[in-house]
């Protein structure tokens, strides 16, 4: 009688779902295990390998079928080297399977090959060439699934605009009526509170800012191709998002902000100490932004990675059972979390904002 | 330190990328979206402010239609009243009319009552003096016959005659 409720219940059918997805998702990696298993104990699981190759930027997009193994599809390389420009397909370094050394692809300018990751211009003899100076500016699986995440963006609110254009002055509907009560959070609870009647002319960046993280926050949750990636976790991309933000702040920055930082209203004796204090301020503040969410993403990343790496470490498709559930919780997690370092990283930027362009200072 | 070292690569197309989706979205989307959203907040305000506006009208009309009602009312009243006063003067002022009326016909009935009475009277005295007058003169004429008679009645009167 109580199994049997419990065995209908709704909570536990999600969780079956949910369990189902993420071994669909694990599957592949599944069966390389068992693949490297069978070769022998000639090279042991290693889940910082693992872990970092997910969680760093690559060459390849990986594309995991169920019980069909992994694939990797080719980018675009993009070399800026000091010779000129050079373009070619990834799939050129791909490693070949059972094969050690990394393949050395012949271009026009310099030879290249993959190290740890990374494109090298290599010499004659397969030796890094330290001589040549390469910029790698490649579509790489990062910049690839942004633009993914871009274009889910730019489908999704054109189809919302759409809605406000062919409903004009009625209630919102489908797509709209979901996002609707979102943009609305941002700009009545997030830009008004902090910025106040200015909040118009900033209310484009926040939107973006917040619907750019949330949907890569959320794609990099799916556990399969084309989501599972770490974009948002990416020190480079909240890097370059803490930097649009710092330059918003300092050129929105009224003469009161500027007071503010320069002639505190404290004993002047203190300025040695004030001034130096407020200009690394100025830095700070978007510092912490780009590291609060790299670190929450990453964190996430391989909390969930490090839970589905024990069964591989135990070896035993028995540890499922403890790590599944835990993955899922952890997933949960996640979520809201995705949420709320898209609504952290909005809020934490209108405040500046709001503090950069208030009018009376105490 | 792979992990916190930022590729010069995915930097430079993250800029180029956001930089494009905050122009797209800003021009296309947050623009409209946004203009849609405070569009209808404005009319939904409006839309209240004249409701409301309408709602004290309507008691504004309400309270005047119901003093009108009320004068109207008042007004019936006093029609009323003045037509039932008007109808009692008039009977009053009737029936005394009806009574001074009366009582100068009877008046007058009397007059002329009396004057014919008055008229009757003076004929029938008139008749009854040609009568008199008449019977006199025959009975007169017949005791008249002698002179003795004459005489007898002359010394008569003169006896009766007292000085």
């Amino acid at each position: 009688m109580y199994n049997s409720s419990i065995l209908n219940s709704k909570i536990f059918n999600t969780f079956l779902i949910s369990a189902l997805f993420l071994l669909l998702g694990v599957m592949p990696k599944l069966s390389i295990a068992q693949e490297k298993a069978a070769e022998g104990a000639e090279k042991p699981f290693d889940p910082k390998e693992v872990v970092f190759e997910h969680i760093g930027d690559s060459h390849f997009w990986p594309v995991s079928i169920p019980l069909m193994g992994e694939h990797f599809l080719s980018l675009p390389v993009i070399l800026y080297t000091d010779k000129g420009l050079e373009t070619f397909w990834s799939g050129h370094l791909l490693k070949e399977e059972g094969v050690k050394e990394e393949p050395v692809y012949k271009g026009t300018h310099y030879s290249y090959k993959l190290e740890e990751g990374k494109i090298h211009a290599v010499n004659e003899a397969g030796e890094v060439d330290k001589a040549a100076k390469v910029y790698d500016f490649s579509i790489t699986r990062n910049v690839a699934s942004m633009w993914l995440g871009m274009i889910v963006l730019l489908i999704v609110f054109f189809a919302v605009t759409a809605g406000y254009k062919k409903r004009a002055g009625k209630a919102p509907k489908g797509i709209q009526a979901l996002l609707e009560p979102v943009i609305l959070f941002v700009r009545d609870d997030v830009a008004i509170p902090n910025i106040g009647i200015k909040h118009v002319k900033y209310m484009p960046l926040l939107l973006t800012i917040f619907f750019f993280i949330l949907i890569n926050n959320l794609l990099g949750l799916v556990p399969f191709f084309p989501g599972g990636f770490n974009l948002t976790g990416n020190i480079a991309v909240t890097m370059v998002l803490s930097v649009i933000v710092l330059v918003v702040i300092n050129f929105s920055g009224n003469k009161y902000y500027w007071k503010h930082i320069f002639t505190p209203d404290i004993p002047f004796w203190l300025y040695p100490i004030m001034v130096p204090v407020e200009l690394i301020g100025i830095i700070s503040k978007p510092f912490a932004l780009m590291i609060r969410l790299f670190a929450n993403i990453t964190a996430g990343h391989i909390i969930v990675l490090s839970l589905i790496s024990l069964i591989f470490i135990f070896k035993t498709a028995w540890m499922s059972t403890v790590s599944v559930p835990f993955v899922v919780f952890m997933d949960m997690i996640e979520l809201l979390v995705a949420f709320l370092q898209a609504f952290i990283f909005t809020m934490l930027t209108s405040l500046f904002i709001g503090m950069a362009v208030e009018e009376h200072h105490h | 330190m792979d992990l916190v070292t930022p590729a010069l690569g995915l930097v430079f197309w993250t800029t180029i990328s956001f930089g494009i989706l905050l122009f797209i979205l800003g021009k296309f989307a947050w623009k409209p979206i946004l203009g849609a959203l405070s569009d209808r907040e404005r009319f939904i305000e409006d839309s209240l402010q004249k409701a409301e506006a309408a709602k004290e009208e309507m008691s504004r009309l309400t309270n005047e239609n119901e003093s009108l009602l009320k004068q109207a009312r008042a007004e019936r009243d006093q029609i009323l009243t003045d037509a039932r006063k008007v109808k009692e003067q008039m009977i009053v002022d009737a029936k005394e009319l009806a009574h001074k009326e009366g009582a100068r016909m009877i008046e007058l009935a009397r007059v002329e009552i009396n004057n014919q009475k008055a008229i009757a009277m003076a004929d029938v005295k008139n008749q009854v003096a040609t009568l008199s007058l008449d019977i006199a003169e025959k009975v007169l004429r017949k005791q008249f016959e002698d002179h003795q008679k004459q005489d007898e009645l002359v010394s008569q009167l003169l006896k009766e005659v007292k000085l």
